[in-house]
């Protein structure tokens, strides 16, 4: 223990965010084990050897094995159903784009439904601020939740801007649309 | 404390004076990090509180977490800082079986700490003495590592002292204070 220098440096699995030594309690070890293998082989060539694993199975009694098989079969079908829900949600999802006139030819625009994508929203507004120069802001939505405010008539460049930065929002999952105030003549 | 996500709420900055308090706090707890506090906590960078759920804080440095703390009970270490710095708490380690209760944020037993993949102090087949050689008291925050693992995998304050678990060798041990993939470990500072 003398030899450890501290602080250590400790390596966590890019899928589930746990040492990787502990994926295996997750409910994603498959996807853990693919992520570590192809972002440290040499950690994963000693957790994932036979050697460990046998040494693991050693560890539990016949019937705790058993117990702990059938909890890790419920989490990982539980993990499964997450995902699948996540991602029926995201397409049926839309994200709103709309133009906003406050004043005569005084624009904001407002961006709706980017949590549903997974998207962090207050990042995303700074990420606004600084691509569009432009001032952009988090307010609550009387109905519930957040929208992005961004000074100016914006539109267009988000809707581009959106699509082209989050690869996995489908195009036709995001709408520009127009809040007038007053009805348009006709 | 954590079984749930949890939303974050205001960061507030802490003041240079209280900022000091807290480090002495630290290090009466937490001595043998003495050696490292300035990595932790430098007296020049600026130290902020997130204000949690049920009257949770946590401390962070940029977006480092560092201690959280229930009202004013002991500051406990976030478990990035445990497995930074792990000799530098009292430690204690369960057995295989009893991990994947542990991660799911369950009380943990006393069995899973006094079985044979279990580690108690003055164990003695910890001749290196990783888990300490005298006893601990109800009430002291532990580091809970596992069989087989290098990091530790749980932060709590023991329900029963350790001489009595090793006489008894059942009820609850420790509660679940921050665990691997709770609300708290969850929680996206960024
Ligand atoms: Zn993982």
């Amino acid at each position: 223990m003398a030899t450890e220098t501290y602080p250590r440096k400790v390596t966590y699995c890019g899928v589930c965010t746990l040492p990787p030594e502990y994926c295996e309690f997750g409910g994603t070890t498959k996807k853990c084990e693919e992520w570590l293998e192809q972002n440290h082989p040499d950690m994963h060539a000693k957790l994932y050897s036979q050697e460990t694993i046998e040494q693991n199975l050693s560890a539990l009694s016949l019937e705790a094995q058993k117990r702990a098989e059938k909890d890790s079969q419920k989490k990982a079908a539980k993990a499964v159903a997450a995902e699948a829900r996540a991602q029926e949600q995201r397409a049926s999802s839309k994200i709103l784009i709309k133009r906003i006139e406050r004043n005569k030819r005084k624009y904001v625009t407002a961006v709706q439904g980017l949590e549903a994508f997974g998207l962090d929203i207050k990042k995303v507004a700074k990420d606004f601020g600084k691509k569009f120069a432009t001032g952009s802001s988090v307010t609550k939505i009387p109905g519930g939740g957040e929208e992005i405010t961004v000074q100016g008539d914006l539109s267009d460049d988000i809707y581009d801007y959106v699509v082209e930065t989050y690869k996995d929002i489908p195009e036709d999952n995001v709408e520009c649309i127009e809040d007038k105030k007053k009805k348009a003549a006709g | 404390m954590f079984k749930k996500d949890i939303t974050p709420g205001a960061k507030t900055k802490v003041k240079s004076s209280a900022q000091r308090g807290i480090r002495t706090k630290i290090l009466d707890t937490y001595p043998l990090l003495t050696p490292y506090i300035e990595d932790i906590l430098p007296k020049k960078e600026q130290l902020d509180l997130i204000k949690l759920p049920d009257r949770v804080s946590l401390y962070t440095l940029g977006t480092t977490p560092l201690f959280f703390q229930h009202m004013d009970d002991a500051l406990m270490p976030h478990l990035a800082l445990v497995h930074r710095y792990p000799g530098c708490f009292a430690r204690l380690r369960i057995d295989r079986g009893a991990i994947r209760f542990v991660l799911s944020g369950a009380t943990l037993m006393t069995p899973g700490l006094t079985s044979a993949g279990g580690r108690l102090p003055g164990d003695p087949e910890d001749a290196e003495g990783r888990y300490g050689r005298e006893d601990l008291e109800p009430g002291t925050v532990v580091v809970i590592e596992a069989e087989g693992k290098e990091n530790a995998c749980m932060v709590g304050v023991l329900k029963a002292g350790t001489a009595e678990m090793k006489k008894v060798k059942k009820g609850q041990a420790c509660e679940a204070g921050h665990y691997l993939g709770d609300g708290l470990w969850a929680l996206n500072l960024g």
